[in-house]
């Protein structure tokens, strides 16, 4: 996904639930600052800058979806929305004639899981009669950092294929941010894409730019169309929408902020949203709390590399408040697979003996059995690690670097 | 000499009256930064600690005489911050603020490489010349000078590798954190043909992680360009591929982005990858030994 196509760790940063202290420029949502849409409600945005789209209704109920089909005519696609792409594969897409037909393809699409994601809401689009299927995106390469189109006629398809393997054919085209695009850059886009038709590339030309105010307006790290139809009509439309909206553009973004799905995603990811706290749920059995998005990532290595897996990933920011470790403790031993929690703390501004009173603040609040393993190192370390030393907890251990910290917490995690 | 920050460094700093901007640019001050003003608008002739408070960092620039502006502004404002302190006169512009939107970030990347001056940030934790100048909120207590230049991605674990270094008895010229957002002023390349170019830097350690391409380009230009030994971390190992959404971005760079890829690409330009934090200190103990 993304501008960067890199793998990333989904983020569920709460914006303003940090400060800055140590780490203030180690913001963990940076690595996935980006909220992705839903194809109806890209679809929306689309409509609103002029991108034409098929007529559709939203339906979570067979009903509604037999309402929808017989309201906008027939025959209709029943699309599950959902955020993961290879849905059409997955039988996620039918064709119905038949309002009858449409409420029976939506009875068997609502609730299929498709690559882990369970489909919870359907979108009733118009049919369409498709003579041609493009492809056209927008894009922030953070590489050239700049906005990035990529067109090409071969659409429709898997693009990563295209590119690989005729990548002539896949034209790129920078736009600068300054400048902001113009109308020259709609038509080398379809005159260097082979576009021939003249109405074709009148409408493409034009969708372009709107594409481009779409890009800007909503401060998207990503816009694709995949594909970009030509019906049999000759009119070019928008049959899908990928959209991915950058995270912290939000705060003056209200109505795409509102797009976000509460419901939709991990639970214990959305117990951390609600908390506040930076959480990504990953697979092992060793929890993982580190302040810092760097050192916290470099600690779930560091898990690996000693032999133990990751339960998580979870960043405590700048503070070492009691507060935050205890919302942190609550949301990662929600988890039934953690066993054994590996706490990471360096001290930079933030000193360790404030971490240490934060931690013993926080155990005292709440009733874990777990062992848990400190690992405290920086300014004010050795008072701080006396301070939890002292107060003699039998499942608390204390250690001073974090290769032996992650050692005793993935052996603690396997004793368990 | 150092890069970016050292004795010549006249800071200003943008948000000095809030309390984060307060806080650091008075532990700044206290390191020995020569902090010269502060910028508020609306407090102008107010003062912070003796301080004077300007309404505009052109002000500061003339009545003060700051060659470097320090942004503390909150993110939504960070942005006109950032082109007040570029169109002002001062040399570099350091911003710490988090969660600057990426589209004002194109547009400032863009004008900000139109001019004579230095942006490095945002979302990042400044630059420390340990014995020199402290600009941001590095955590100056752990470094020591030395010889050493640190270019990182991130925050807290530059404080680690850094903390190593100190532990092995290594020193720093330079620590610079040049942000991790998607978009930021300085890159890695800007940072090293700097140590490359310092007299006091002998070795360089580049912090990088997941994401992005700056650290194959890293790669590529040390092997054409630098003739300093630099040891990489890169941190996100094991993190999880990202549920992928669009087709688009995976085709952008030709880089799958992954730590793996970053390690390949600086490996087979014989650039030293420390595994963990710890290692990677000890291959710089090797270099100075060796």
């Amino acid at each position: 996904m993304l501008a960067h196509g890199s793998p990333v760790l989904p983020s569920v940063a709460c914006p303003g639930a940090r400060r800055h202290g140590d780490g203030g420029g180690d913001e963990p949502g940076r690595l996935a600052r980006a909220l992705d849409l839903y194809e109806h409600q890209g679809k929306e945005l689309f409509a609103k800058y002029g991108i034409p789209v098929s007529e559709g209704r939203l339906a979570t109920t067979p009903e509604q979806a037999r309402a929808a089909a017989e309201e906008i005519g027939l025959p209709v696609v029943v699309k599950a929305q959902v955020l993961i792409g290879g849905r059409g594969k997955a039988g996620g897409i039918k064709l119905a004639e038949t309002a009858d037909d449409a409420e029976a393809r939506a009875r068997e699409i609502l609730g299929m899981d498709i690559r882990g994601h369970t489909v919870g809401k359907l979108w009733i689009e118009r049919a369409s009669e498709i003579a041609r299927e493009y492809y056209l995106s927008l894009a922030l390469d953070r590489s050239a950092k700049k906005p990035l189109f990529m067109f090409t006629t071969q659409g429709g398809v898997d693009i990563e294929e295209v590119a690989a393997e005729t990548p002539e054919a896949l034209v790129r085209l920078h736009v600068d941010p300054l400048g902001g695009c113009q109308a020259w850059h709609g038509r080398r886009l379809v005159h260097d894409g082979g576009v021939t038709d003249p109405g074709e590339q009148k409408q493409i030309a034009a969708i372009v730019g709107r594409l481009y105010e779409a890009f800007v307006g909503c401060e998207a790290m990503l816009c694709e169309i995949n594909p970009l139809i030509v019906t049999t009509d000759g009119e070019v439309r928008a049959l899908d929408s990928k959209f991915t909206v950058d995270d912290n553009a939000l705060f003056r973004q209200p109505e795409i902020a509102a797009m976000r799905d509460v419901a939709g995603g991990d639970p214990l990811e959305a117990l951390a949203r609600e908390k506040g706290v930076t959480y990504v749920k990953l697979h092992g059995d060793v929890g993982v709390l580190g302040n810092g998005a760097g050192l916290t990532m470099s600690t779930v290595d560091v898990v690996s590399f000693v032999g133990g897996k990751a339960a998580n990933f979870c960043d405590l920011g700048g503070g070492g408040g009691a507060q935050g470790v205890v919302d942190a403790l609550e949301v990662i031993t929600s988890d039934p697979d953690v066993r054994a929690i590996a706490f990471n703390i360096f001290g930079g501004i933030t000193r360790c003996d404030e971490v240490a009173r934060g931690i013993l603040q926080a155990l005292g609040q709440m009733q874990i059995e777990l062992p848990i393993v400190v690992r405290l190192d920086g300014t004010n370390a050795e008072e701080g690690r006396r301070l939890l030393e002292d107060a003699g907890s039998p499942n608390l251990h204390v250690e001073a670097t974090m290769l032996d910290g992650a050692r005793r917490a993935v052996e603690l995690a396997a004793a368990a | 000499m150092a890069i970016l920050v050292d004795s010549e460094t006249r800071l200003v700093v943008q948000g000095l009256t809030g309390s984060e901007g307060r806080f650091h640019g008075l532990r700044n001050r206290a390191y020995g930064t020569t902090v010269v003003a502060g910028v508020t608008p609306g407090k102008g002739g107010q003062d912070v600690e003796g301080i004077p408070i300007f309404d505009t960092v052109a002000a500061a620039v003339s009545e003060a005489g700051a060659n470097t502006a320090m942004v503390f502004v909150p993110a939504p404002f960070a942005g006109d911050a950032m082109y007040e302190a570029i169109d002002s006169g001062v040399h570099t512009v350091v911003c710490i603020t988090e969660g600057v939107p990426a589209h004002d970030m194109l547009r400032i990347h863009a004008y900000v490489q139109m001019r004579d001056v230095t942006l490095i940030g945002p979302n990042c934790p400044g630059a420390l010349s340990p014995g020199k100048a402290n600009v941001g909120i590095i955590p100056a207590e752990i470094f020591r000078e030395g010889a050493v230049g640190l270019v990182s991605r991130s925050g807290t674990l530059t404080y680690q590798i850094g903390h190593e270094l100190t532990q092995l008895g290594l020193g720093n010229s330079t620590i610079v954190g040049v942000g991790g957002d998607p978009i930021v002023g300085t890159s890695f390349v800007d940072v090293l043909s700097r140590f490359e170019a310092d007299p006091q830097t002998e070795q360089v350690v580049m912090v990088g992680e997941i994401g992005g391409d700056e650290e194959e380009k890293a790669a590529e230009f040390i092997e054409a360009e630098m003739s300093k030994p630099v040891v990489a971390y890169i941190a996100g190992f094991t993190a999880p591929p990202g549920k992928t959404m669009g087709h688009a971005g995976a085709i952008i760079s030709g880089s799958a982005g992954t730590a793996q890829a970053k390690k390949e690409a600086l490996e087979a330009r014989g650039i030293r990858v420390g595994t963990t934090p710890t290692e990677t200190a000890g291959l710089v103990a090797e270099l100075v030994r060796a």
